[in-house]
C-alpha cells in the first residue's frame, strides 16, 4: 500500500531531534502497551502485525507516537482474531460468556522466548533467481495491501551485492495468503539513480529486497 | 487486497494535522508522555480536540490489560519481566561488547563480518529482533548508517528498544535521501570523499555499525573500550570519541 509508513524519501519532516538520556520508555502505559504485544500468543503473523499499523488512516498515524500507534493496532489485531469483541475493548471488561483461551506467557518464560527470538527465515530449498553481482531493477507495483518494497526503490537500478538466504514472503504472509518463502537479497541502489544528479555520487542505499520484488536488469 | 480500514469507528473525524506539528511531532511526543499536559496545551486543545492525552493512553492501556488479564489471555508478571528486560537487560551496551571485542580481537572481528549471529552469540546475546544479524564496517573512506524507513526495525538484542528519534518521521524520511544531512544534524560532517551506505531494513536483517576505534585508545583494555562506545555509533550517526563525548546514550 503506498501508505503515510513509506517514507524514504519524503523532506518535510523537520529536523531530527535526538534526547539526551532517553529512557528506554517515556511513561510506563508505553511499556505496558510493548509488553501486551510481545506477551499475547497471538494467530497474527508479524507482517499481518506490521499491516495492522499501516492501516492507520496517514492523518491519525502522523499525530501519533510510535506506541500510540500500538494503542490503536493491538485491539485491533485482537477483535480480528476473536479474541476480544469491541464492547469489551470500550468496557474493560469480559463479556459474561467470554470463554476464550491461549496459551499464556508466563513470567520465567519471557527470558527463553526473547532468546529464541522469532527467525523468518525458511531451511526449504527454492530456486535463487539472481545471484550476487548482477544488475536488477526493482519492479514497479503497486500493491494495496502489505509490502516492504519501499516506492523510492520502484522502477530502480541496482545490484544485487548478496543472497542473505531464503526467507517469508510478507506481502502473502501479511495477508493469510501463506508464507511463500523466497530468497532475500541485500541490493545496493547508487544514491544518484534513486535520486537524481544533485546526490553524491558515491553515495547509496541498500535495500533488502525479495525474489519478488526483482526482475533482470 | 480488501483492507479492513479500522475494526472501530475512528475515534478522531477529519483531522487536519498542521505543518508546524509534523516538525515537532517528535519531540512532543516524548514532551507530551512526560508532563500531563504538553507545553502547548492549549494549541492542542483548539486545533486538535481529538489529541489523546497521555492520560487517556495510560487508561486506555489500563483498560486493555485488565481485560486481558481478566480474560486470562496475559499474566501480568510476563508484562513486568518483558519491561524489566528491555530497561534494564537488553541494551546498547551489549553491542559496545561486541564491537569492543572486535577491536581487540581481529579474528573476532573477521568472524563478525562474516557471521555476524554466530559471533555475537558468542558473547551470550542474541534472539529477538535480532534474528539474522548483519554487521557493517566502517573506515576512513567507508560511512554506514542504519535506518527503516518503512517502520522502526533495529537490533534490539545488541541496541535494545530504539530511541525516539529512529522512530520518528524525520529520520524515516530523510535518512535514505539526504544522509549526510541528518549527520550533519548530529555534529558528524562527512568529508566528500568518504562514500555513505544507508541500510534500510526492509526485511528482517538487523544492521549493527562497526565503527572505527578511536586514536590514542591503545592502552584501553576492552572493557574501558566498550565504555566509549554509544549507541549513536552503532546506528552511524556518530563517531566513536577517545573519551567519552556528548553523554548520549
Amino acid at each position: 500500500m503506498n501508505g503515510i509508513h513509506d517514507m524514504g524519501g519524503m523532506q518535510d519532516m523537520g529536523p531530527v531531534r535526538p534526547e539526551k538520556n532517553e529512557p528506554v520508555f517515556h511513561a510506563p502505559w508505553e511499556g505496558r502497551i510493548f509488553a501486551l504485544g510481545m506477551a499475547i500468543d497471538g494467530p497474527w503473523t508479524y507482517a499481518e502485525w506490521r499491516y495492522q499499523q499501516e492501516l492507520i488512516p496517514p492523518s491519525d498515524y502522523l499525530r501519533m507516537s510510535y506506541y500510540e500507534r500500538r494503542v490503536t493496532s493491538l485491539p485491533q489485531l485482537l477483535v480480528k482474531a476473536g479474541l476480544v469483541t469491541p464492547a469489551e475493548v470500550e468496557s474493560g471488561r469480559p463479556a459474561a460468556a467470554s470463554t476464550v483461551t491461549r496459551r499464556v506467557l508466563k513470567a520465567h518464560e519471557v527470558a527463553p522466548m526473547l532468546a529464541a527470538g522469532w527467525p523468518s527465515s525458511r531451511n526449504i530449498p527454492a530456486t535463487a533467481r539472481f545471484h550476487a553481482g548482477q544488475r536488477v531493477r526493482a519492479r514497479n507495483i503497486n500493491p494495496v495491501g502489505h509490502t516492504r518494497l519501499p516506492r523510492y526503490a520502484r522502477g530502480k537500478l541496482g545490484t544485487i551485492m548478496r543472497d542473505h538466504g531464503v526467507f517469508v514472503f510478507p506481502h502473502t504472509d501479511g495477508h493469510e495468503l501463506g508464507e511463500m518463502p523466497q530468497h532475500v537479497y541485500s541490493v545496493r541502489f547508487d544514491a544518484r539513480e534513486l535520486w537524481g544528479s544533485a546526490a553524491s555520487q558515491s553515495d547509496s542505499v541498500y535495500v533488502d529486497l525479495w525474489d519478488d520484488h526483482l526482475e533482470p536488469a | 487486497m480488501a483492507a479492513t480500514r479500522a475494526v472501530f469507528p475512528a475515534r478522531t473525524g477529519g483531522a487536519v494535522t498542521t505543518r508546524r506539528d509534523l516538525m515537532t511531532g517528535a519531540v512532543a511526543v516524548a514532551g507530551a508522555a512526560l508532563a500531563p499536559q504538553p507545553a502547548n496545551a492549549q494549541e492542542h486543545d483548539q486545533d486538535h480536540s481529538h489529541q489523546a492525552l497521555p492520560s487517556d493512553l495510560a487508561l486506555r492501556v489500563k483498560a486493555l490489560e485488565s481485560l486481558l488479564v481478566a480474560k486470562g489471555l496475559v499474566d501480568p508478571a510476563a508484562l513486568d519481566a518483558l519491561v524489566d528486560a528491555y530497561e534494564h537487560k537488553i541494551g546498547p551496551r551489549n553491542g559496545a561488547r561486541v564491537v569492543a571485542r572486535a577491536w581487540v580481537d581481529a579474528a573476532y572481528r573477521q568472524r563478525l563480518l562474516a557471521n555476524a549471529n554466530a559471533a555475537i552469540a558468542e558473547l551470550g546475546y542474541g534472539g529477538g529482533e535480532g534474528d539474522h544479524m548483519v554487521v557493517v564496517a566502517n573506515t576512513p573512506k567507508v560511512h554506514n548508517l542504519v535506518v527503516c524507513t518503512l517502520c522502526s526495525c533495529y537490533p534490539w538484542p545488541v541496541l535494545g528498544l530504539p530511541p525516539v528519534w529512529y522512530k520518528s518521521f524525520a529520520y524515516r524520511s530523510r535518512a535514505v535521501i539526504d544522509p549526510r544531512g541528518v549527520l550533519r544534524e548530529f555534529g558528524l560532517e562527512l568529508a566528500a570523499d568518504v562514500e555513505v551506505r544507508v541500510w534500510d531494513s526492509t526485511a528482517e536483517l538487523r544492521y549493527l555499525v562497526l565503527p572505527e576505534r578511536p586514536p590514542g585508545t591503545d592502552h584501553l583494555a576492552e572493557s574501558e573500550l566498550a565504555a566509549l562506545i554509544t549507541r549513536d555509533a552503532m546506528i552511524g550517526v556518530a563517531r566513536v570519541a577517545a573519551r567519552g563525548e556528548g553523554g548520549r546514550a
